[in-house]
């Protein structure tokens, strides 16, 4: 074989490319790390836009960093520092409002102004969910099964996953049948009759996929989102210190640590196919690096449209990936605030150190939905606001502010056309000021600067498809052994040595690292069951 | 019934939780909330203020000032610059540790030592025939303890500038700038946390000025009064021993196996045995001769399996938040080669830490012990791998 630059080439030095980079240079390979831009992370970045104030500026909290990998990596030393989240403040347009809390007594207190049925049940609701947690774990920190396969050791893990299923009461096996096929409403709907609980909790459903809280499947999503809450005492949503970005600088620096080069501003052209086997890649200033295989930490489209060509590739697996939804539905309004906004509702800053939800009504929510269903973003959008700046001082200057707002929907398609977003960018950007002014008041007056991001953004600045911040929709038939394709969900490609190691492979989207470092675990050999190439059906 | 602190009419104020325990004879509080939390990532993230006055304080003032803590010390302090703070444990005449605390020189005349335990008649006792006159200030002294990355930030203001020239383990006499005045004190560059940190020390008078200047600078940077618990939390990630949970005091204990040598608990390298005699200072002899039988050793458990235990019983991993202090046994194949005596998870680090005594063999870091893990009032083991400590060690710190 011929002598190679590196052992290894990963594209894109968003956290996932980097974890998988750390993984494969502390098991001794020569590892490059390809980052397009000047400024590592990919969506999980922090720059300083305006001076003093620092914006996460695509992802925004931290929830599902596998605490796994935070040990194999330490990534602590390297600078990952999480703060956690203390509350969820629902702000409503009739001057009430609910505020959960991390403490359940208080949390009940608040609920039972709205519901003493559901403050009452509250506590059952989160003992069902944590059991269903302990269900999906083992599926989001190991590798997709292969159904197809006869081997003897997926028909292991197979059985291994289906004995949560029989292990389960007849009352537990219904839960978990009905959460992956129910509406996220539905779900909640048997549970909770308040809507100040229900909004607000529904939302996880649809975050980063093209649905509405009333969609089949969404039930599942709130579940994948929930997941962050599940562990009590190890609690996981938090914000980086200064900012979403530290988690990938702390990735990097574990890298570099472990022995990893990083190079930035260093496009990737193309990926360098010979023979069916990826070979090295060509930067777009042509120069030509050789390595023994080649990781992409980009989206399956970009990796695969963009960087190998369909001409490598066989021609069910370009029709499965063309069928791949991505289909972005959120924007990103970031804001540098000169004071601390104030709610009319809830005047104080105690409630707002965690995050704020802008979702009043399961109705206000769907009809966000359909704004977005025929081809504009939403009038009044779901929101939710962070405040990172009042339990991290280091983002802003003293008593100023950072607001970041995840905005939904803002469709990718519009019907102008995608490329038309620029025209509408600033348009969007007043809806959002408009909606929170609703709570608000004299918001905009505060606003020393302010930074809009359509889904179109998305996808030109940090080369996330269609602006869908999970690589892909987390819609049920897009995960596990389907993400991105049958057959396909395990890091493999079916060009050889080529690897997927990115939110587009499983488990999926959010700033978890599980793909990345599933990934690297795979091409180490590392796996439990056997690599195979591709499917064996 | 404890007494209350000078400072207890403002940390009444704030703690909300109710939750006090008793320190050193007085009222010390375990959270301001209801959940450590938020203290804790304070810590780690901005700053925090605790209130440390129950500790022992003694003024140690005489020409033989630096003999006196000789003697009764396991560190030579003749040589010991002014404006130096250390951190030292002392023996009794077979060697076994009586307590820890640390010694300042303010002058070269004057210490201030302190302790978790009385020491007054410990140092009277020693003092004999030497000139130098030991004075109990422990109900005088008032002692904040100002800790985390901003903690820096938040004092400079108070202080001046000079504060940034503050080396670790260095004493600074400064007047604090204070609503309506200048009060005197002496801040140290020293913590129970392993973080960047000062300790701050003003006549109990004083205190509440000082108390509240802190908080209101520390105010925009995020600073929260910190209780006991959250101190318990970091003081593990240190590595940092707690007498009466760690290790016992020779004086406390009732049977030799309960006692400890410097050398056991890791204080090899305070330990100055080859200059004028000092207490216990040949029973160390033949100690260091003979080699420790048992050392004090980090430990961290392996997550995998200890949620594999739990995971058995179809439950999800269970800690408590605040630091366990009881024991375990530690097992190497199925014997017990020693205990566990603090555990707790590490929020920041994901890790479940524990400190413990092993046999003096198996103190190497990376050597894979078991530790006993009770789980529905069943025994089980886990793995637990000793670790060099500090678990958390950052820059910051000496920086």
């Amino acid at each position: 074989m011929a002598r190679h630059d590196y052992d290894t080439i990963v594209i894109g030095g968003g956290h996932n490319g980097l974890v998988c980079a750390a993984y494969l240079a502390k098991a001794g390979q020569k590892v490059l790390v390809l980052e397009r831009r000047h400024v590592l992370g990919g969506a999980a970045v922090s720059e300083e836009l305006y001076p003093g104030f620092t914006y996460s500026v695509c992802s925004y909290v931290v929830s599902l960093l596998r605490p796994w990998i935070i040990r194999d990596l330490q990534l602590p030393r390297f600078g990952l520092d999480l703060i956690p989240l203390e509350s969820s403040f629902l702000p409503l347009p009739d001057g009430r409002s609910l505020c959960r809390w991390s403490d359940a007594e208080r949390t009940r207190d608040e609920v039972s102004a709205f519901s003493r049925h559901d403050a009452e049940v509250m506590g059952d609701f989160s003992k069902a969910m944590s059991q269903i947690g302990r269900f999906v774990r083992p599926i989001i920190d190991t590798p997709a099964p292969e159904p197809a396969s006869w081997n003897p050791k997926e028909v292991l893990s197979l059985l291994r996953l289906g004995q949560h299923f029989t292990d389960a009461t007849v009352d537990q096996m219904e839960l978990r049948l009905k959460l992956l096929t129910m509406s996220a409403v539905d779900y909640l709907d048997e549970w909770f009759e308040s809507e100040a609980l229900k909004a607000p909790m529904s939302v996880s459903g649809i975050i980063g996929t093209f649905l509405g809280v009333r969609s089949p499947g969404t039930a599942y999503v709130l579940l994948h989102h929930y997941m962050g809450e599940i562990d009590g005492a190890f609690r996981s949503w938090g914000f980086q210190r200064g900012g979403t970005g530290g988690v990938s600088n702390a990735c990097g620096n574990a890298a570099r640590h472990f022995g990893a080069e990083i190079r930035t501003e260093a496009p990737v052209a193309r990926i360098r196919v010979q023979d069916g086997k990826a070979t090295g890649v060509v930067l777009e200033n042509g120069d030509e690096l050789s390595a023994r295989n080649v990781v992409s930490g980009c989206d399956p489209r970009r990796t695969f449209m963009g960087f190998v060509g369909a001409e490598h590739l066989p021609e069910d697996f370009v029709e499965g990936l063309s069928r791949y939804r991505f289909r972005g539905s959120s924007g990103k309004v970031n804001l540098a605030l000169d004071r601390l906004p104030e709610f009319a509702c809830r005047p104080g800053a105690e409630h707002l150190r965690g995050d704020i939800a802008i979702a009043p009504s399961i109705d206000y929510l769907e009809r966000a939905y359909d704004e977005a269903k025929y081809g504009d973003f939403s009038r009044r959008p779901y929101i939710n606001v962070v405040i990172p700046s009042l339990v991290d001082p280091t983002v802003a200057p003293p008593g100023k502010h950072v607001m970041s707002c995840f905005v939904q929907y803002a469709p990718y398609e519009i019907k102008e056309g995608p490329e038309h977003w620029p025209e509408r960018r600033e348009a969007f950007g007043e809806t959002v000021i408009d909606t929170l002014e609703e709570y608000i008041p004299n918001l905009r007056e505060t606003i020393l600067h302010k930074q809009v991001l359509s889904p179109w953004d998305i996808e030109q600045e940090f080369g996330l498809a269609e602006g869908n911040i999970f690589h892909g929709e987390l819609t049920l038939d897009q995960l596990a052994f389907q993400r991105p394709t049958a057959g396909w969900a395990r890091y493999r490609t079916p060009v050889r040595n080529l690897w997927l190691g990115s939110s587009g492979a499983h488990p999926g989207g959010g700033l978890m690292g599980a793909p990345g470092a599933l990934c690297a675990k795979a091409m180490l050999g590392q796996l439990g069951a056997p690599l195979e190439q591709g499917v064996s059906s | 019934m404890p007494r209350p602190t000078p400072l207890h009419p403002r940390t009444k104020e704030l703690c909300t939780s109710l939750a006090y325990k008793e320190w050193a004879g007085c009222y010390a509080v375990c959270r301001y909330d209801t959940y450590h939390d938020r203290e804790y990532y304070a810590l780690r993230h901005q700053a925090t203020l605790m209130d440390a006055t129950p500790l022992y304080k003694y003024e140690v003032r005489g020409p033989h000032a630096a003999e006196l803590l000789s003697r009764v010390t396991v560190r030579d302090y003749r040589r010991h610059a002014v404006g130096r703070v250390s951190y030292v444990c002392w023996c009794d005449e077979h060697g076994k540790v009586l307590d820890d605390g640390t010694a300042t020189r303010l002058d070269d005349d004057h210490f201030r030592f302190t302790s978790a335990e009385p020491a007054l008649s410990w140092l009277e006792q020693h003092a004999r025939g030497l000139d130098v006159v030991v004075e109990d200030t422990s109900r005088e002294l008032a002692a904040l303890a100002l800790q985390g990355p901003l903690s820096r930030d938040v004092l400079r203001p108070l202080v001046g500038a000079g504060l940034d020239e503050l080396r670790f383990f260095r004493a600074l006499p400064v007047s604090f700038d204070v609503e309506g005045g200048k009060v005197e004190g002496l801040v140290t560059r020293t913590g129970y946390t392993g973080d960047l940190g000062y300790e701050l020390w003003m006549r109990n008078d004083d205190a509440l000025a000082v108390y509240d200047a802190v908080l209101e600078s520390g105010k925009p940077l995020g600073l929260l009064p910190m209780g006991l618990d959250a101190l318990d939390v970091s003081r593990v990630e240190a590595g940092f021993l707690l007498n009466g949970v760690d290790y016992s005091s020779s004086r406390s204990a009732f049977i030799e196996r309960q006692k400890s040598t410097p050398f056991e608990l890791g204080f090899d390298w305070m330990v100055q045995l080859e200059r004028e005699p000092f207490v216990g200072q040949a029973a160390l002899r033949a100690e260091r001769e003979r080699g420790p039988q048992r050392k004090l050793v980090g430990l961290v458990v392996d997550w995998d399996e200890f949620e594999a235990i739990y995971e058995s019983f179809g439950l999800p991993p269970h800690l408590t938040a605040e630091t366990c202090r009881e024991g375990a046994p530690l097992y190497e194949h199925g014997s017990q080669v020693g205990y566990a005596t603090s555990r707790t998870w590490s929020p920041l680090l994901k890790q479940y830490l524990a400190l413990g005594h092993v046999e003096a063999r198996l103190a190497r870091p990376g050597t894979r012990l078991e530790i006993e893990v009770t789980c529905e009032y069943e025994r089980h083991r886990a793995g637990a791998v000793v670790t060099a400590t500090p678990f958390f060690d950052p820059e910051r710190k000496k920086a």
